[in-house]
Parts: C-alpha cells; structure tokens; sequence
C-alpha cells in the first residue's frame, strides 16, 4: 500500500532531526547556542559505524554514537563556558572540525558494508494490518525519539529542574543570585545536546543508509538546527517540525515519480518553503513567540566570585 | 680476486643508490585536484585510482601528490595556483567547477601544462578530457529492459545538467532497442551526494512500481536499498557490488588510469598539446564492471553490446530519432555530433519525465 510504503519513508527521514533538534532544544533552554550540531551528528555517524563493524553489534554503535556525541560536545562547552568564547563562531568551528575529523577517522570504513540496526517486533502488534508495519514494526530509534518528546516535554515545564533550567536560560544572572550552579547546568545541557546529536548521527549510519560516507548527514545538522527555532522551543512542535520537513520532502520524491508535472527544482525547495511559511504563521503571534524564546540566548555568562 | 670484485660490486651499488636518491628529487611531479575525498566511493574515488595507477606505471620516475576536498570556486583558484608553484609540470582538474580556476592559473604559469575535466574552455597549456558515459547507459538500458518484469525503471538523476539528460536518454535509448515501451521513471535530488535523500528516492521509486533502479548520484545508497528489497540496480562511477552483491546488474566504472598514462607519457616525450579529449569504451577509459545477478542470455547481449559499441556498430544515438515533443532531431542512418551530445537539454521520444529547465 502507497501511503503506508510513504509514511515508513518518512518515518526514517523525520527521526534524526527530531532527535537532534530536541537535544539542542534543551541546550537552547539553558541560553547556549551551540551550531555545532552538524558535527556532533556526523562524529556520532562515524563512531557509531565503527563501532557497529568492529564489534557486530548495532547496539554497541549506538552507544558510541551517544558517547561520541555528547564528549564532541564537551569540547564546545568547555570553549564557550569555561573559556567564554564567541558561541556562534565556536560552533560553527565544531561543525567544520567534526566533519573533518570524521573524515580522518572513518577513513578504513569507506565502501564497507554496515550493519543494520534491526526493527524491533512486538508479537501481535507488528502484524496488524497498517498499524503494524508503520508503528510496531520500527526499529528503537524511532521509539526513543517520542520517549524523547515526552520525556523533555515534562523535563522542562513538569519538573523543577526544568523550571530551573528555563530560569538559567532566561536570566543566567538572577539565576545565579538564586544560588543555581548557571555554568554547571549549562555544561550538561550542552553535554544532552551532544548525546542526542552522536544518536541521530547514529540513526544516519545504522538505520537511515547503514554505511559510512564522508558528509554523510549533508546538512541534517542544519535542518535540526532551524527545526528548533520553527518549534518555538517547544518539544511537540519540533516533532511536528520534524515530520513536516520530511513529509514534504519525501511526499515530492513521490510526487516526481507519479509524474505530477510540477518542475523539479520547484518540489525540491518545497520543503523549506513550507517550513519557512509555517515559522510565519507561528511567529505571528509575538507574545507567545517571546515567552517561549530563551532570553539569553547565545549570551556569554561568566558568574560573579 | 674473488674479494676485490665483490668490493667493486659494493661500491658500484652505493654510487647506484646515491645516483637513484639524486633522481628522487628531480621526479616529474604530475598533480590533481579532487572536489571530494579520496575515499568518497565514486567520483574522487575512481580519479583517485586512476592516480594510483599512473603512479604504480611510471614508478620511481614522477611523484602525483593530489588536493582532496577543494570546494569549487576562489578556493579551488589557490589550490590549483599552489600546486602550479610547487613545480608541477602536469596538472589535472578533476571536476567541471574548476573550470574557469584552471584557465585564470594557466594563464600565470604558461609553462605548467593543466587537464581539466568535463569542461569546455581551453587554452595553449589547457587541455580538457571527458568519458563516453553515455556509451554505458546504453548498455545498462538493453539490460533493463531485459530483465524488468514490470516494464518500468527508476532513474536517480542529479542535476539537469547535458551529461546527466544525455545519461538519461542514451538509457532510453539502450531499453528501446530491446522493448519499444519500456518506459522510466525520473526522479531528480537536486544534489550528487546525499545518501540519505537518495535513499528516499530509490524507496520512492519502489514504492512506485518499478523493479530496475540506476543513479547519476555518488553514494551507495541507492545500491543498499535495492539489495534490501531485493531488485536489481546499476552501479555509478566506481563498482558498488559490496553495497549490493545480489543487486547489483554491471556498474558504469570510471577508469581514468589509462588516460592518465597517455598524458603523462606524452609530456615525457615532449608531445603534450592541448586537447579536446573524449574517450569512450573502446579506450577503456570506462569500464563496465562484471556482469552479474543476470540470465546467461542477457549477459551475452549485454556483452555483444558492449562490444558492438566499441567497435562502432552500434551509436547510441542514431537516427531516425525524435525529440520528445516528435520533433525530428536525426534522420535515418544519421548520428548525433558531439558538440549537441554535450549540450544536450532535451529528452529524446519515449522518455516518461518533464525536463526541469
């Protein structure tokens, strides 16, 4: 069946940016602006990989793409927090370093077939019809990206760490006055950022095209990067942001291939015109757009001793 | 005695040695320039083979140190410009961005010889070298046609650039030949390198009916999918049967070695001058990769094919043949020049897309 052949396509082209943006969501909250992502996935790719072939186990490459992710990132915090560097030039810095450095090291990797991170089946659930194959029948990716969604949803506006860390995010200074360790709570977020990025990156080379190629999130970074904008920082946004992109972005590969007629340039821009007018009509409310936009945003914070 | 003529032996392999390290430094030294990474499993790859394999023929005698990685554009102009001062004699652009690089360089160092590749603009010490790819499409659509059940192959097109719709129509072409109605579906990505988005595409296609895949895209992707789903695919630019073992019918290999070594062998006997090169099959400057996951009989058609291609029996483009609209283009018996083939901005009759513009 069309639709169902559809939507599994989407699914695996929507998982890595709802991942990614919603760890750089919670980096975001914190006041960090980190544009490392595409290079933070793309190490997560590459030691994801490495690690699936070497040790047979796609798990174990999952876990190297957590790992490697999160300590990529941990380069960046220790520049912009502890050193106090420039955010936006110290990320765009980790992005060209990460695919550099993924390059070198997955260099033996090139051409060798990967392994595949299998599809998880639920006795009785997979086999219904329709349902099945699209919900049941993923691999644990795709499930840990909505525990995600749920989890940084209540994180952030259930918990109180999370009330803190929208506090830190806002006002890093009251919040320091406050006695809440600002630097501390930043290094870790920017630390989940990293993890979530190294998973999508994992997703890319595990499940997406279970291979290595130099490059290979080709701006994935980027996308998840808008997404979190595009979402006003809110988690079920970013995963409606997500599904967006790719449904349309899949939806005109199919649209080309029935022949609509439409040039191709045009279906291929689609997907980011229809992001951009969805921003807009966010937007449009100014009110709400401010409540939920960190305010110090991209601010470097050096607390007072 | 016996001694003195060992010590002799001794004394004339050290001034041989010495002699040989003395010559190290005077190496010929034949550079290239790669917009990808030496290991990107297609394009840079296949260059980066063909470098290997003129260094491995000439051995001791040049030296090919290469820049990978050079985006096109200003930076691609210092690239080239580094390597013309650091006394390379022969300099190959490996990928059609470089063009007007290559020209502004070769006008600062009249005496460095440069080889661009798939261009169009020369000069006195600029010659440009391209492949009859088109000639493997051909191949590839005659088995197509041959073994799709369902009549129909998905097409994975970068760019609406002359090589990439020639690829597409020679295909055309090739799977006529064999069943008139043969019919393809195109899907343009909009960018060579993506395996994510080439994926979708392949899985699009699938989707969609079709049972025969083939790319002018660079990764693997494609290949991957059509072994997971188990259909057949054509492999682009390097030979993909790692990605696809059971999927994988021939692939359109790039073998530039061959040329490499004619070059570099003419400017050693002081006969390099510019060139408009384009070989094809017959000069193994493309190979088609081994024939497999096919009958026996669709392999010899494949081969006698290729082999009537080479010999020049069978042109791909060959009359009577109408564009896509039924406009006449060639007459019976007449075959398409080169300067159209390589301008080439329309779809020849029976192709099943509108060309983007």
């Amino acid at each position: 069946m069309i639709v169902e052949a559809i939507l599994l396509t989407v699914i695996t082209a929507s998982t890595p940016l709802v991942i990614s943006a919603l760890g750089e969501l919670v980096t975001e909250r914190a006041g960090v602006l980190n544009l490392g992502v595409e290079g933070m996935m793309i190490m997560g790719a590459v030691a994801a990989f490495a690690a699936a072939q070497m040790t047979g186990s796609p798990l174990t490459g999952m876990i190297a793409g957590i790992a490697a992710g999160a300590v990529f990132s941990l380069l960046f915090a220790f520049l912009t927090l502890t050193l106090v560097t420039n955010q936006v030039a110290t990320g765009l810095a980790l992005t060209i370093l990460g695919l550099g450095l993924s390059g070198q090291i997955g260099e033996s990797f090139v051409g060798q077939p990967g392994v595949r991170l299998p599809a998880l089946n639920i006795p009785g659930l997979s086999d219904l019809p329709f349902v099945g194959p699209v919900l049941f029948h993923q691999d644990i990716l795709f499930y840990l990206s909505i525990v995600l969604v749920i989890g940084v949803h209540w994180f952030l506006f259930k918990s109180r760490t999370g009330l803190m860390l929208r506090a830190i995010g806002d006002s890093p200074s009251s919040a320091h006055t406050l006695g809440l360790k600002v630097i501390r709570a930043r290094y870790l977020a920017v630390m989940f950022g990293g993890a979530c990025s190294g998973l999508a990156g994992a997703q890319l080379s595990l499940v997406y095209t279970p291979q290595w190629v130099e490059n290979m999130s080709s701006g994935r970074g980027w996308i998840a990067l808008a997404l979190v904008v595009f979402g006003s920082w809110r988690p079920w946004r970013v995963l409606a942001g997500g599904y967006l992109f790719g449904a349309v972005t899949v939806g005109q590969l199919h649209a080309q291939a029935f022949g609509i007629g439409l040039p191709a340039q045009f279906l291929s821009a689609l997907p980011y015109a229809a992001t951009i007018v969805v921003l807009i009509a966010i937007s449009h409310n100014r009110r709400t757009t401010l409540i939920n936009t960190p305010a110090s945003l991209g601010k470097p914070f050096v607390p007072d001793r | 005695m016996k001694k003195l003529a060992l010590a002799f032996a001794a004394s004339v392999a050290t001034m041989l040695s010495v002699s040989g390290a003395a010559n190290a430094a005077d190496k010929t030294k034949i550079c290239f320039v790669y917009v990808g990474s030496k290991t990107d499993g297609g394009y840079s790859q296949a260059h980066d083979l063909g470098r290997q394999e003129l260094q491995k023929h000439f051995g001791d005698k040049i030296e090919t140190p290469f820049l990978e990685n050079v985006p096109e554009g200003p930076d691609a102009e210092r690239a080239i410009e580094r390597l013309a001062r650091e006394d390379c004699k022969l300099i190959f652009t490996t990928s059609f961005g470089f063009m007007d690089a290559t020209i502004k360089v070769a006008k600062k160092f009249p005496k460095v010889k440069f080889e661009h590749a798939t261009g169009f603009k020369t000069a006195d010490n600029v010659g440009t070298y391209n492949s009859r790819f088109y000639e493997g499409r051909y191949i590839a659509g005659v088995i197509a046609a041959k073994m799709s059940k369902t009549g129909t192959a998905g097409y994975i097109a970068s760019f609406p650039i002359p090589e990439v719709v020639m690829g597409i129509n020679a295909f055309e072409q090739g799977a006529k030949s064999v069943n008139p109605n043969f019919k393809m579906k195109v899907i343009w990505v909009n960018t060579w390198f993506d395996p994510g988005k080439e994926a979708d595409a392949a899985k699009a296609l699938l989707d969609q009916g079709v049972d025969i895949l083939t790319q002018h895209t660079d990764t693997t992707a494609p290949m991957q999918i059509a072994e997971q789903r188990g259909i057949k695919a054509f492999g682009q630019a390097s030979d993909m049967i790692a990605a696809g073992p059971h999927a994988q019918l021939t692939s359109i290999t790039d073998t530039w070695g061959v040329y490499y070594i004619k070059r570099t062998q003419a400017l050693f006997d002081g006969k390099w001058k510019s060139e408009q090169s384009w070989d094809g099959l017959k000069d193994g400057i493309l190979t088609m990769a081994p024939y497999t996951n096919m009958p026996d009989d669709v392999k010899k058609l494949a081969e006698e094919t290729e082999a009537k291609i080479k010999s020049g029996e069978i042109h791909p483009f060959t009359g009577p043949l109408n564009k896509q609209d039924g406009t006449p283009w060639l007459k019976a018996g007449e075959k398409a020049d080169d300067k159209t083939l390589l301008g080439m901005n329309f779809y020849v009759e029976g192709v099943d897309d509108k060309l983007p513009k």
